[in-house]
C-alpha cells in the first residue's frame, strides 16, 4: 500500500494538517503536499480512468508531466475540470472528484472497452463510422459526443478575478532549477534586468532531491544562498507558480502565474497572464523521465522512478512497500537507493543492459539490492493496483523467467529535456544517439528582429543531466544573455558542481526487444489517450508515416498532457517502425502553451464592462432610460426601437414609423461618420474618393456619394457637403466611419502623398439629430433663431446658424422621405438639445424612433443600405446607381474594375422591389428559385432577398432584392424558399414603394 | 508577436498596435491599362519564403502608414522606412544583400 512514512518528506509541514475530500471521502493531508502526494499518503491509487478504454489509472509523474492524475476541482463557481493532481497544493476544505467513469471510479462499466481493444485500434473511428453514411448524423456523432471529453465544462459563472501584466525585461528565465538560478546569478550581476520564473513552489528542481554538491555546499543550501542573493539584487524579480508558458516572435512571451490556486480564501485575482518582452530568453526547463514500453505498464503502481523518489524525499510518502525499479541508466538507481535508506524494501532492480558500472550501482550493491541485468519486465501483474512483475530476458520475445511479487514499478527510459520553449518559436533540435535524446542545437536558435538568436538553453534543457555540467551551463547562459542585452558588469565565478560518475544509457523503447503482438499491445505510449505500441505499428503499416500524420490517426500526443511523457517513445517506435533513423522521422510540432493555462487568464480583466469599449452617443443615457431596446452597430449601441410601457419591439416600431410619416420623428444619428477633408487638393481628392463628382458641389450644398473600392464593389455610401472653397465633410455609415477615414489616409499617405489634403474624423465631436416628418419645421420655428423655411433652406443644402440658443449646422437631407433636417450641434450641446427638441416638439406629436424605423423608412423609399443591399461583391450598376458613376471623370477608384468583362455583363443580378401576392413578408436573404439543378445537384437560383420589411405605411409586406434581369422583368412573378421548406410567390416590382415622385421630402 | 519601429514616430509598437496592409510597392493601375496589367495589380501578389516588402499601419499610435522589409521565414527585420517612396532605400537593400546575398523581390534586387 501507499502510506505516509514518520519524519520525512522536506517540503511538508507535519504540524500544519489540511482535510480535503476525494469522491466525498474525507482525508487528511499536510501543508506543502500535492493533491497527488496527499492521496498517495491516504492509499489512494487509483486517480481516474482512461480516455478510451476506461482503463483504471494511478499518479505517474510528480509534475507537469502527470497524463492520468486529472481531476475535477472544486464546486459551483470554483469548480473546474482536467486539474492535475500532481500540480495542484492542498488547502484546508479542497474538494476534488475524479473524471471519466459511470457510475463511480472503482465500479467502472465503461472499462468494458478495455475487453473490445482488440476491436478499437488506431483509426478504428475513421474506419467504423464511414458507413451507412445516415449513420454519422443520427446514430454515431451523437454516442461519439456523449462518450468524448475528460472532465465537464462548469456550468456557474467564475467568480475569480483574473489580470495581466505586461513586463519588458532584458533576459527572462523560464525554470528556476540550479541552471535557471546559475543564469539569473550570472545575468543579475552584470547588470541586466531579469525575470527569473520557476512554474512549482519551489526553487531548485531535481536537484536539492538528488543532493550533489555545488561549490563545496549540499545543493539545497547553494540553492537557498543562491535565491538570497538573488532577491537582494533590485534588477532581478523572481516569481514562483510561474510557469513559462510560451514563447513567440521578436522576444515576445507569455507567462502563467497561479497566485492563490493554492490559497483560494486570498485576495487579489487568482490567476496573473504576464506578458513578456525579453531582449533574451534562456530556457532552464529542465527534463523529463520517459516510461519504458512493456506490457500493462498503465497499472496504478507503475511510476516515473523520479516521481517514486519525489514522493518518498519532497512528501515523505511511499508509493509501495515493495518496489521493482526496471531501467535502462544509471539515475533510476537513485530511486532504488532512496527507497531502501527510507527503510522500504526494493525486492531487484531490473536493468535491461548487460554491463553496468558507476558509483550508483555500486552504492546499490552495497546496500544489499539485487540487481538483474539484461532482463526487463514481460508484463506487469495486478488489476486495479500492481501485485507483481513477470521478468523476462530483455533480447528474447517475453518468455517469462520468474515472478517477483512487489505493489510498485518504478520505471526508468532515459531524460528528455524539455525543448518545448525553445521550439515554440522555430529553434531546432539535434538526435543525441549518445544519450538518446533530442537537444537544442545552439546553432539553429529562434532568431529575433536583429536576425540573431534571443533564446539560449541551458541546463538539463540542454542536455547536460549532470550537476556540474547543469550548473556551469546556466551560469555560462545567463552572462551569455546579459551581454547579449548589453550588460557587461564584471560579476563572480562560475558555480562548481560534483556528481556521482554514472555510465552510459542503453536506449530501450520497447520491453523486451522481440515482444509479441499481445504484449505490445498492452505496451501504453500515452496514457491518457490509450496508445499503445501496437497503434502507432499499425499507423505506420497503413501508410501513416510522417510523424505528424501518424499522431492525428493513433492520438499519440494529443491529450491535455500533449505528449510529454509518450512523444519520444511513440516517434522511437514509428522509426523503428519504417526502418528509419529517429531524427530522420523526427518530432511533432511543439506549441505554447507548454502546460494548459485558465481561459479565464487569457481574457483577464477584459469581461462585462470592460470586454470591449461601448460607445456612447450625447442622447444615450436619455435612450436608455426611455426605453431603448439596444442593438449593437459596430462599438455603438443603438437604439432599435423605444418601447413604451405595455408595448412589444414590433408595435413600438410600426408606431414611430406612422408617427414619423404624419407627425413628428426624432433620430439620434450622431453615430454617423463625419470626415472633414480640407485642403487645396481635397476637391480633386474626393474626385478619386467617390464615384460622383465632388469637387463640382458648389459651397452650401450636399450631394449624395457612393465610395468603391479599387474592385469596383461599393464600400461605403453618404452625404458629402461642402463647407466652404478648400473643405468639405464627408458623412459615412455608422460602421464605416473609422474605415473610411483610414482608407482615405491610406491614399493620401501612399499613392497622393504629393497631394495637398488633410482629413479628420470629428465623428465624437457632434451630435447630429434627424427632425423628420411633416411638423418638422414647425418645431425648429418653434424653437426659433435661423431660417428654416424651404426657401432658404432648400432640400439637399446645408447652413449654420442657431436653433433657439444652439449652434447649428443644418442639413436638409432626408433618408425617410419625409420633409427631414438633420441637425448637427456640438457633443456638449446634444443632450440639451435633444430635450428642447422634446419638449418643443410635444404640441407636434413628437416621438424619438430607432434605427428598425429607420431601416423600414429608407426601404418604403427604394434607398439602399450599405451590408444589406451591398456585401462586398455588389457594384454600383447592380443597385441602379449608374446616374451616380460620373462620366466626365477620367478616373476615380473603381472605375477601371467596372469595366472587366464580368463587371460590364449585362446580365447580372439587379435591384427590384418585390411584393409577395399574399402580403406577408418574405424572409430575409431568401432565394428566388430559378429551373433546373446546377452540376452539384443544388437547385438553381435567380435573385434573392435583402432588405425584407413588414411597412406600416403600405400595411404589408415589402422587400428589395437583387434579381437576375430583374429591371428588365416587371409584374413577373417569382418564387422563394422559405425556412420552413415552403415557397413564397413575390412579384417583381419598382423598388420605390412610397411617395415616388419625392414631394414629401421636398417641401 | 513581431515589433516594427515605426519610422514616424520612432515608436518600437507591438503587432497589436499595428495593422498588417498587405504587399508595398504596388504600381497602381486605372483606366486604361491592359486587362493583365489591372489583374496583376487587383489580385497578383508576392507570397515568398524570406525576404518580403510590406505595408504596416500603426493603427494604435500615430496612424500613419510605413513600409517593412523583412524575412518571412525568419521573422528577422531589415528596417521600416517612409510609405512615401517608390523603392525601399538603399541602406535597406544593402542590409538584406549582407545577410541574404543574390536576394531578389520583384524588380528590387
Amino acid at each position: 500500500m501507499s502510506t505516509r512514512l514518520a519524519n520525512q518528506g522536506r517540503l511538508i509541514n507535519t504540524d500544519k494538517a489540511v482535510s480535503f475530500t476525494f469522491n466525498g471521502r474525507h482525508l487528511r493531508g499536510f501543508e506543502g503536499d500535492t493533491l497527488a502526494s496527499a492521496l498517495l499518503a491516504n492509499d489512494q491509487m487509483l486517480v481516474g480512468r482512461s480516455f478510451k478504454y476506461h482503463r483504471p489509472r494511478g499518479v505517474v509523474a510528480s509534475g507537469a508531466e502527470e497524463p492520468n492524475g486529472l481531476v475535477n476541482l472544486g464546486k459551483g463557481a470554483t469548480f473546474e475540470p482536467n486539474q492535475r493532481v500532481t500540480t495542484t497544493e492542498v488547502f484546508e476544505g479542497l474538494t476534488a472528484t475524479s473524471q471519466n467513469h459511470w457510475p463511480s471510479l472503482e465500479f467502472d462499466v465503461g472499462a468494458i472497452n478495455t475487453h473490445l481493444s482488440r476491436f478499437l485500434p488506431a483509426g478504428f473511428y475513421y474506419k467504423m463510422f464511414m458507413y451507412p453514411r445516415s449513420f454519422w448524423k443520427h446514430v454515431y456523432e451523437p454516442i461519439i459526443r456523449k462518450s468524448a471529453g475528460l472532465g465537464k465544462a462548469p456550468k456557474d459563472r467564475d467568480q475569480d478575478t483574473y489580470e495581466h501584466f505586461h513586463a519588458h525585461v532584458d533576459v527572462l528565465i523560464v525554470g528556476g532549477g540550479i541552471a535557471g538560478l546559475a543564469a539569473a546569478l550570472a545575468a543579475g550581476e552584470r547588470g541586466a534586468r531579469v525575470l527569473l520564473i520557476e512554474q512549482t513552489a519551489h526553487w531548485g528542481g531535481r536537484a536539492v532531491v538528488d543532493t550533489p554538491e555545488i561549490d563545496g555546499m549540499p545543493a539545497q543550501e547553494w540553492v537557498n544562498t543562491t535565491v538570497q542573493a538573488l532577491e537582494s539584487m533590485k534588477n532581478v524579480d523572481l516569481r514562483l507558480r510561474c510557469m513559462g508558458a510560451g514563447v513567440y516572435d521578436h522576444g515576445y512571451a507569455l507567462a502563467y502565474e497561479r497566485l492563490t490556486d493554492h490559497q483560494p480564501d486570498a485576495d487579489g485575482p487568482r490567476h496573473r497572464l504576464w506578458r513578456v518582452r525579453a531582449t533574451q530568453i534562456v530556457t532552464a526547463t529542465g527534463a523529463i523521465e520517459r516510461p519504458l514500453s512493456f506490457a500493462a505498464n498503465d497499472l496504478p503502481g507503475v511510476l516515473l522512478a523520479s516521481a517514486v523518489r519525489d514522493y518518498v524525499v519532497n512528501f515523505g510518502v511511499s508509493v509501495g512497500d515493495r518496489t521493482v525499479v526496471v531501467t535502462n541508466n544509471d539515475d533510476a538507481y537513485r530511486t532504488a537507493i532512496a527507497l531502501k535508506k527510507a527503510g522500504l524494501d526494493v525486492p531487484a532492480i531490473v536493468d535491461a543492459r548487460s554491463e553496468v558500472e558507476g558509483d550508483l550501482i555500486d552504492q546499490a550493491r552495497a546496500l544489499g539490492i539485487r540487481i538483474e541485468l539484461g532482463k526487463g519486465i514481460a508484463k506487469v501483474k495486478g488489476g486495479k493496483r500492481v501485485t507483481g512483475v513477470a521478468l523476462c530476458s530483455q533480447a528474447g520475445q517475453g518468455a517469462v523467467l520468474e515472478e517477483i511479487e512487489c505493489d510498485c514499478v518504478a520505471m526508468s527510459g532515459g531524460w528528455s529535456p524539455v525543448v518545448h520553449l525553445w521550439s515554440h518559436c522555430g529553434g531546432k533540435l539535434n538526435w543525441d544517439a549518445d544519450q538518446a535524446m533530442f537537444r537544442p542545437d545552439p546553432e539553429r536558435a529562434p532568431t529575433g528582429a536583429d536576425g540573431e538568436g534571443f533564446v539560449i538553453t541551458a541546463g538539463t534543457a540542454n542536455g547536460h543531466l549532470f550537476t556540474a555540467e547543469a550548473v556551469s551551463d546556466g551560469w555560462a547562459a545567463g552572462r551569455a544573455a546579459a551581454k547579449a542585452a548589453g550588460h557587461n558588469k564584471r560579476g563572480g565565478q562560475a558555480p562548481m558542481g560534483l556528481d556521482a560518475a554514472e555510465g552510459p544509457i542503453s536506449p530501450v523503447w520497447l520491453m523486451p526487444q522481440g515482444a509479441s503482438h499481445a504484449l505490445r499491445s498492452k505496451a501504453w505510449l500515452d496514457f491518457q489517450n490509450d496508445v499503445k505500441v501496437s497503434d502507432v505499428q499499425l499507423a505506420a503499416q497503413e501508410g501513416f508515416e510522417s510523424v505528424e500524420h501518424a499522431k492525428r490517426y493513433t492520438t499519440l500526443g494529443m491529450a491535455t498532457d500533449q505528449g510529454k511523457l509518450s512523444n519520444i517513445n511513440g516517434l522511437a517506435i514509428l522509426s523503428q517502425s519504417l526502418s528509419a533513423d529517429i531524427p530522420n522521422v523526427g518530432t511533432t510540432t511543439f506549441r505554447p502553451p507548454y502546460t494548459p493555462i485558465s481561459m479565464a487568464s487569457i481574457a483577464g480583466v477584459a469581461r462585462d464592462a470592460l470586454f470591449q469599449p461601448i460607445r456612447k452617443t450625447p442622447v444615450s443615457d436619455w435612450a436608455n432610460a426611455n426605453g431603448a431596446d439596444n442593438e449593437p452597430v459596430g462599438q455603438w449601441r443603438r437604439p432599435y426601437a423605444y418601447l413604451r410601457p405595455g408595448e412589444d419591439v414590433h408595435q413600438a416600431v410600426n408606431r414611430e414609423v406612422k408617427n414619423a410619416r404624419d407627425n413628428l420623428g426624432l433620430l439620434d444619428a450622431s453615430t454617423l461618420g463625419k470626415l472633414i477633408v480640407k485642403g487645396p487638393d481635397a476637391g480633386r481628392f474626393l474626385d478619386m474618393m467617390y464615384t460622383n463628382m465632388m469637387s463640382t458641389l458648389p459651397v452650401g450644398k450636399c450631394r449624395y456619394g457612393l465610395m468603391c473600392t479599387e474592385n469596383g464593389f461599393l464600400m461605403d455610401d453618404g452625404v458629402v457637403a461642402r463647407m466652404s472653397e478648400d473643405t468639405w465633410l464627408c458623412h459615412t455609415t455608422t460602421g464605416g466611419a473609422e474605415r473610411i477615414h483610414g482608407h482615405m489616409e491610406d491614399w493620401l499617405q501612399c499613392e497622393w502623398w504629393d497631394w495637398n489634403v488633410y482629413v479628420a474624423n470629428v465623428t465624437e465631436q457632434y451630435a447630429q439629430i434627424a427632425v423628420v416628418g411633416p411638423n418638422a419645421r414647425k418645431v425648429l420655428r418653434k424653437l426659433g433663431g435661423m431660417d428654416v423655411s424651404a426657401e432658404a433652406l432648400p432640400f439637399m443644402q446645408w447652413a449654420d446658424g442657431k436653433i433657439g440658443e444652439f449652434d447649428a449646422r443644418v442639413f436638409r437631407i432626408s433618408f425617410s422621405g419625409e420633409l427631414s433636417y438633420e441637425i448637427a450641434v456640438p457633443a456638449g450641446q446634444g443632450a440639451a438639445f435633444w430635450d428642447a427638441l422634446l419638449e418643443a416638439g410635444a404640441e407636434f406629436g413628437v416621438m424619438p424612433y430607432g434605427t428598425e424605423a429607420l431601416h423600414i423608412m429608407r426601404a418604403e423609399k427604394g434607398f439602399i443600405m450599405i451590408g444589406d443591399e451591398t456585401d462586398g461583391t455588389v457594384i454600383p450598376q447592380d443597385l441602379n446607381l449608374q446616374w451616380a458613376l460620373s462620366k466626365k471623370k477620367e478616373d476615380y477608384l473603381g472605375k477601371r474594375a467596372h469595366s472587366r468583362s464580368h463587371m460590364a455583363d449585362p446580365n447580372r443580378w439587379k435591384l427590384v422591389g418585390l411584393l409577395t401576392e399574399d402580403g406577408s413578408v418574405l424572409p430575409d436573404g431568401a432565394y428566388a428559385i430559378a429551373d433546373g439543378k446546377n452540376e452539384n445537384g443544388q437547385g438553381n437560383t435567380q435573385g434573392r432577398v435583402t432588405s425584407t420589411y413588414y411597412s406600416p405605411t403600405l400595411e404589408k409586406g415589402i422587400a428589395m432584392g437583387l434579381v437576375h434581369n430583374g429591371p428588365d422583368r416587371m409584374g413577373e412573378v417569382i418564387e422563394f424558399n422559405k425556412v420552413d421548406g415552403g415557397t413564397l410567390r413575390a412579384k417583381i416590382v419598382d423598388p420605390v414603394f412610397y411617395d415616388k415622385e419625392g414631394e414629401k421630402q421636398n417641401v | 508577436m513581431l515589433t516594427l519601429r515605426c519610422p514616424y514616430c520612432g515608436v518600437d509598437a507591438d503587432e497589436t498596435d499595428l495593422h498588417g496592409e498587405g504587399q508595398a510597392h504596388l504600381k497602381r493601375e486605372g483606366p486604361g491599362s491592359s486587362d493583365e496589367d489591372f489583374e496583376d495589380y487587383l489580385f497578383m501578389r508576392e507570397n515568398p519564403k524570406g525576404v518580403h516588402f510590406e505595408r504596416w499601419r500603426h493603427a494604435y499610435g500615430c496612424g500613419k502608414y510605413f513600409h517593412a522589409a523583412r524575412c518571412t521565414n525568419t521573422l528577422q527585420v531589415f528596417g521600416t522606412y517612409s510609405a512615401q517612396t517608390l523603392e525601399p532605400p538603399q541602406d535597406i537593400k544593402d542590409k538584406i544583400s549582407d545577410a541574404r546575398p543574390g536576394w531578389s523581390w520583384g524588380t528590387f534586387k
